[in-house]
């Protein structure tokens, strides 16, 4: 029986020849010290790939029929190659959708971003509002934000994207989010606030509260058209699935390539013990899909471990990894978001033994800004 | 019947389960999950119409019915283009 779905099959979690999303943080070097940043982005690391070695694993994904990467960082758009890389990408077939702060999409960079089908972009902001914004990812930020949408909107690049990590305190700013992402003729895209990188240090006051995860549940369910890398499958708990992919996808479907080349399982756990290889070595990127016996046993049929006797064991999969590794719970555990409540007596139990994620570039000194409340 | 083509802006890459399909332009992913349908997709713009590609990839007729609708929702998410 043919069947055509965007939805997973079993068979997806076995792992396939080649990523489907495949995140590339091409350095560790940004211009933002935002509090919740995966990479613990800020200095550029002197090992950091060459151009000639980015364009090398570009012809390897080319090969592989690798359809787009994820590009990201840091902030990508500071390496001074970067738009050499967007044309070899292009070039070689390669589709590309980056992630930028928007600090350097100018009228120039939007007309060239808006005239190739293969580019798309992303741009990040945190609140609806300046103060909401500027709170977790620095002062000013917010208007460079609206600044590089309003510089691809005039470019005439509809759709391209608007990411926001929700946290408590943007998490009913949903309405206004949409309202903005519509206002550019751009797509709204919401993804969950992990515990990995500096997010470690601010998930306890920034991850959403049980109440807060039900009424985005339903927000989502309610706007199906809003994007969300399908990080929210641990929501599908409460009932019906949410649209997209409802498993862990690392090693799997996704996998990372850091700035110096590191391949980890998924873009939020930076950690040695999810590192599966290295693109430097010899086989590349390829062997270390294929082959490496991180994602070998990632692929494996897991274990529900304390999660089997519970009834959404099917619905969320026991969440996220990242999650769990990273606020010190088990990986057969509840993950700490857990709808159910599981994860508060797991993270009760765990709290003494949470893993720092490596490697860190934040930038020396204080970051230059304070988590605060959004004004009422 | 319909005539299809794969659409000029949409990649096609082997899978195990058959084949994964990207449009570069909506930038929609599509899961093809069974390999006839993966050869009928291929070959289709070498046909007249969608029956010739279905027997020439040797589906057994019964099936015809399931793949014409399998095809035509491909046509809809511009994974094929009507010629």
């Amino acid at each position: 029986m043919p069947m055509t779905s965007r939805q997973s099959t079993e068979r997806m979690s076995r792992g396939l020849d080649a990523p489907i999303c495949l995140t590339w943080e091409l350095t560790y070097g940004c211009n933002l010290a935002c509090v919740h940043c995966l990479s613990s982005s800020g200095r550029r690391d002197p090992r950091e790939l060459t151009t000639s070695e980015l364009f090398g694993v570009v012809d390897e994904l080319e090969a592989m029929q690798v359809f787009y990467v994820n590009i990201g960082g840091g902030e990508p758009t500071l390496r001074p190659d970067f738009w050499d890389l967007l044309d070899y990408c292009v070039d070689h077939h390669v589709g590309v959708k980056f992630s930028t702060n928007g600090s350097r999409i100018t009228t120039r960079a939007a007309e060239r971003i808006a005239a190739t089908d293969y580019i798309d972009v992303q741009i990040s902001i945190d609140g609806a509002d300046a103060s909401t914004n500027d709170a977790v990812r620095g002062r000013g930020s917010f208007d460079v934000a609206l600044s590089a949408m309003r510089n691809l909107a005039d470019a005439g690049f509809a759709g391209f994207k608007v990411s926001v990590v929700v946290t408590r305190h943007n998490v009913d700013q949903l309405d206004e989010f949409a309202a903005l992402a519509a206002s550019y003729d751009a797509q709204l895209r919401l993804t969950r606030l992990r515990p990995s990188g500096r997010g470690a240090d601010v998930w306890d006051d920034l991850h959403v509260t049980a109440e807060q995860q039900r009424v985005l549940y339903r927000w989502l369910l309610d706007h199906p058209d809003t994007l969300t890398g399908d990080s929210f499958f641990h929501l599908s708990a409460l009932g019906e699935p949410l649209p997209g992919l409802n498993l862990c996808g690392a090693g799997r479907i996704v996998c990372l390539i850091d700035p110096i080349g590191d391949v980890y399982a998924c873009p939020f756990v930076l950690h040695d013990q999810f590192k599966a290889g290295s693109i430097r070595a010899a086989g590349g990127f390829t062997k270390v899909w294929r082959e490496s016996a991180l994602f070998t046993e990632l692929r494996e049929p897991g274990s529900a471990g304390a999660c089997a006797s519970c009834g959404s064991y099917d619905a969320c999969q026991g969440g996220c990894m990242a999650a769990k590794f990273f606020t010190g719970i088990p990986l057969d555990g509840p993950d700490p978001e857990c709808v159910h409540g599981h994860g508060e007596a797991a993270l009760l139990a765990a709290a003494a033994g949470r893993p720092a994620s490596v490697p860190g570039h934040t930038r020396n000194g204080p970051v230059p800004i304070s988590i605060g409340r959004r004004p009422a | 019947m319909p005539a299809y083509a794969l659409h000029p802006q949409v990649g096609l890459r082997p899978e195990r389960f058959g084949a994964l399909a990207y449009h570069y332009g909506n930038r929609r992913l599509t899961f093809l999950n069974d390999e006839k349908l993966v050869i009928v997709v291929q070959t289709v713009h070498e046909y007249d119409d969608v029956d010739g590609a279905l027997a020439a990839a040797e589906v057994p007729e019964d099936n015809w019915p399931v793949y014409r609708v399998a095809l035509a929702r491909l046509a809809e998410s511009e994974v094929l283009t009507c010629r």
